[in-house]
Formats: structure tokens, sequence, C-alpha cells
């Protein structure tokens, strides 16, 4: 399990790892936006934002196929929305004499298979390049506004970068406790549905105990350490807006205003 | 069942560049059976890693060397790893954290029942029994109590019970004396003894404590960086202050005794178990002193 590294997390040092995670969150949700706008069938703007994207892996310096391996993770929903356009789509004129496959439909399944594979390459490029507490840090300053309609912000934020940081010991923990069983030949991958899941008894038990165990260990360090709360805390990694955020922010900017006018000109044409 | 490995390399997230770590690099090491091997090193040197190897709970890659446990070799295609685990039995660091059923009998007879299904009720009762009692702890008393109402030297007791429940001819242990105290520790490496000599045939230990290694193992082999750097016998590995240092570990007692009193002149032959030890000085002192040692005299009190 040790192969498994927690989300998709590449480590490296590059442009995008160094930009501030709530301007990347903001940027990444611009750029859905950006793809969603393309107007149907106008397939300019979506090489628009291939192109955006190529651009931003080039910067982020990961290797582009393991961008492409995460549309792994939703092929079959991409696949399924794409035979239903194909099959069902009734609008524009058959390919042949009675058929029922017609060109709108083929359209708007490219369409359609263009817009979901843009969307989740897009957003695992942000968890590439962001460690999950990045994340969480992110989500929290984004969140901060609300604290003046009296939402514990900071205390969300606690409670999910608790969660994302017990993750990683989680894994190991049920690592190790699966490995203890298989040691006294309990077997996982073998027999039907409901003798996995009696399998699994002798692990979840553990588990269950051991977080029990380690969340309440943690919640005296925090104790002893006189951990309270939001009250005038300051952060050991202060999130700041540099010039990096302000390129990323020009380029996705671009993107968007390239799509919107790109609509304009496919009406004028 | 002899334990061969040859050119033995493991790389942990090797699909990433930037995550690989080399755990295990070219290890090559024969352990025989019957001995009580000790596998020592620093924290992150691979020992763990390798002897995950020894029952199949990490598999090989293609060339990435072999490794043979008795008749099972474990880099083949197919290999039957269920058999091969009722063989080696495998204790890990705070082994009563794997305990899981509603009783301690429960607990113990898992193993029995995926191992065995087949056993019949009586055997497996059988079984269980002797395991209990193997480890010290009262059968009758503790089997139908909750293994979370026990204390912390019996849970880890009834754990190790649960692994040696199917007889393996193999024990290996990471790091099991990881939190007990000196009592604790001094009945569990008794206890270790005791079952050396029973069914259990070769004990495999991973150990941070050079006393431990230095009493009880016959051989020892020190890992670094993935590397094996050395394998011998507990007197060879800790010959010199110079060359334990350099292989990042401590001497045992013994060889620190052995080296300070050569400093000032005493001599001292022994191979560093604690019995050795004193034995060795016991003769030189009564040499020294022209004296002739009674007879029960280099013997008894080795009770540390």
């Amino acid at each position: 399990m040790k192969e498994l590294t927690f989300g998709q997390y590449y480590p490296q040092q590059s442009f995008v790892h160094k930009l501030n995670p709530s301007v990347k969150i903001l940027l990444v949700i611009a750029y859905v936006v950006a793809v969603f706008l393309v107007k149907q069938f106008h397939f300019l703007g979506f090489a628009a934002c291939f192109l955006v994207l190529i651009i931003a892996t080039i910067c982020a310096r990961i290797p582009f196929f393991r961008i492409l391996k995460s549309i792994k993770a939703v092929i079959f929903f991409i696949v399924l929305s794409a035979v239903i356009q194909i099959f069902f789509n009734k609008n524009g004129t058959p390919l042949w004499e009675n058929g029922f496959i017609t060109d709108q439909g083929l359209l708007s399944a490219a369409y359609i298979f263009c817009r979901i594979v843009l969307v989740v390459m897009g957003a695992s490029l942000l968890t590439f390049t962001t460690s999950p507490v990045e994340i969480a840090d992110g989500i929290e300053m984004l969140m901060y506004p609300l604290k003046w309609i009296k939402v514990p912000v900071h205390e969300f934020a606690l409670i999910m970068s608790l969660a994302l940081r017990l993750i990683p010991d989680l894994l190991d923990e049920t690592d190790r406790i699966i490995k203890a069983q298989k040691s006294r030949g309990a077997e996982f991958e073998s027999g039907n549905l409901f003798k996995r899941i009696k399998a699994l008894v002798p692990v979840l038990v553990p588990l269950l105990i051991g977080s029990f165990r380690r969340a309440g260990s943690l919640a005296d360090a925090m104790d002893a350490r006189c951990y309270a709360g939001s009250k005038k805390r300051t952060r050991y990694k202060r999130l700041t807006v540099s010039y990096r955020d302000l390129l990323a922010f020009i380029l996705i900017a671009g993107l968007v205003a390239g799509v919107v006018l790109l609509n304009g000109f496919y009406v004028l044409l | 069942m002899q334990i061969i490995a040859q050119n033995l390399t493991y790389i942990y997230s090797e699909k990433t560049k930037s995550l690989a770590v080399k755990a295990l690099d070219n290890i090559s090491v024969t352990i025989n059976e019957g001995e009580f091997f000790g596998i020592i090193g620093k924290t992150g040197s691979g020992k763990s890693t390798f002897v995950q190897h020894l029952n199949g709970l990490i598999k090989i890659a293609k060339n990435k060397g072999s490794l043979t446990v008795g008749e099972y070799n474990l880099s083949a295609k197919k290999c039957d790893y269920k058999a091969l685990r009722s063989k080696v039995g495998m204790v890990f660091q705070y082994p009563e954290h794997q305990l899981f059923a509603e009783t301690v009998f429960d607990d113990v007879a898992f193993g029995i029942k995926s191992f065995m299904p087949s056993l019949s009720k009586e055997e497996t009762e059988k079984r269980v029994k002797n395991a209990i009692e193997l480890v010290g702890l009262d059968y009758e008393k503790l089997k139908d109590k909750s293994p979370f109402d026990l204390s912390g030297g019996q849970k880890r007791r009834v754990a190790i019970a649960g692994v040696i429940v199917t007889q393996p001819e193999i024990l290996v242990l990471d790091e099991p004396a990881a939190g007990l105290d000196p009592k604790g520790k001094r009945e569990f490496i008794a206890l270790l003894k005791s079952l050396h000599g029973n069914f259990i045939k070769t004990i495999i230990i991973v150990s941070h404590d050079m006393n431990l290694v230095a009493d009880n193992c016959t051989r020892t082999a020190v890992f670094g960086d993935g590397k094996l750097l050395e394998v011998g016998t507990p007197k060879e590995i800790f010959s010199s202050k110079e060359k334990v240092k350099s292989l990042g570990l401590e001497l045992p007692v013994t060889a620190f005794l052995t080296q300070e009193l050569d400093k000032k002149g005493i001599k001292i032959d022994s191979d560093l178990t604690t019995q050795g030890f004193i034995d060795a000085f016991a003769k030189y002192y009564f040499a020294k002193k022209g004296l002739t040692p009674r007879n029960d005299a280099l013997k008894g009190g080795n009770d540390l």
C-alpha cells in the first residue's frame, strides 16, 4: 500500500506547484467555467482550453501521460454519455438512409467528450500540483469571509486538515494490519462477495480501535499544548500572493476572454 | 527450512521517480535451519522490508533477485503463499494491535481456521490451548475473555499465540520487544528461547537491542541504506569499536566491557553472551589467583 500515494500529489519544484493554493483553486474553477462557456460545436474554444492545459502541465513539470491517466477513473462515465448522445440524439440528418445515427449526434458526443475530458484533466492538474494539506489551507482562506456570518471557519479547517493528516497514518496502519492478518492466513482476494466482506473484519476492528487510540492521544497532545481554536493564531506557512499568481491569473483570464470572444465570432460567422 | 536470498532488490514507488526509494539493494544471504538469526541496523535501513519478503508479504519484482524458503521459490511466477505463510510465522511490531476477535480463543484460533479449516474441533481446541500455554498464559482463565480486556503484556502474548498456533517452522519477529518494561522483556526473551527448542526451528529477529542480539543470536546481519553491510556471529560483528560505530550501531554491554578491560590489559575471550562473558571472566580471575574453581562455579546464575 506504500505504492499508493494519497490523492495523486506529484511532488515537484515548479511554477504551478508554488502558486498560492487558494488562487489555484479559483483559477481551476475559472478554467472549468471557461470550458463550459464554449458554445455547442465550437471546437476552437476547446482547442484554446487544451492549449492552456498543456502550457500549465509543462509549467508544472509533470509528464503529460500522468494527466491523461487521470481520465481512467471516469472513463466509464465519459463513454456512457458519448454513447447516449450518439444513439439517442434525433436532431440533424441521419448519416445514412433510415439510420438512427445523425451528424448532430456524433458532434454532440464529441462535444461532451471534450468537455468532460478537459474538466477532469484540469481538476487533476490541481490535485497533482497541490498537496491535500495545501488544498485544505486554500479552502480555509477562501472560506474566510464566512467568518463574518459566524461560521466557525477555523474549526472546519482544523477538522479537515486533521482528517487529511491522519489518512497516511491510517493507510500505514491498514497496511500493517493487512500484512499481519495475511501472515495468519487471511485472504482478501478470493472467495465470493460475502466471504470477502467477512474477511475484512479482522482488519476493520483493529483499525477502528487504533484510530480511537490515535484520536485520543492527539486530542491529549493538543490539550497539553493549550490549543484553543482560532483566537489570534499565527500560521506556520503563511499563504502569500506573488507575481506567479498574477501571471497565472492573466493566462486564465485570457482564456475566459478568448472563449467568450470566440463564441461571439461564431455568431458573426 | 533454509532461507536463501540472492541479489534481492526492492524499490518502493518505482513508477514515480521522484518518490522512488531503494529499500533493498542486492541482498544475498543464507539463513540455515536452527539459527537464531538477528537483523540489526538503523531505522530505514531495509530490515523490515527484508523480513516481509520471507513470507511473501512483499513480492519480488521481475529481475530483482531470487529468494527461496525451504521448498518454496518466492521469485517464481507461481508460489503457494498460503502454505508458505503457515510455515513462516510473522510477528510485527506491537502485535497486540492486530487483535480483533470477541474472545481470546477465537483470536488465537484464527490462524488454524484459515490455514487448516478441515481440522476437527477437538484438535483445534488442543492446539489453541497448547499455544496459549506456550506463551505462558492460563488457558482456562483467559479463553472466553475479550482480548481487549487484557493487560498490555497479556495482549502481546495472546497475539504471539495467534501466530505460533499453526506451529510454523520459522518465526520472524520485527522488533517484538518494543515498549516492554525490563521484566517483560526478560520474560519475552525467555519465551522466545523456549519456543526455539520447540517446533520452531529457526528464529529471525529484527532488533535495536544489541544486548538481546549478542546474548541470543547465532549470527547477525547488519543492514544500512538497503545494503547488507555484514553477516557474522555477534563476536565478529562487535569485534571493534570503530567498525561498530561506522555501521551506525552501539556496542552490547559485554563487548563494551571486554574492550574496556582490554585497555587495562585484561584479555578476555568470550562469545559475548552474558553467560559466556561471566564464565570467561571467572576463568581469568581464578587463573590469576591460582585457584581452582569449584565445579559449579562456572555454571548457573545466567538469568541476567
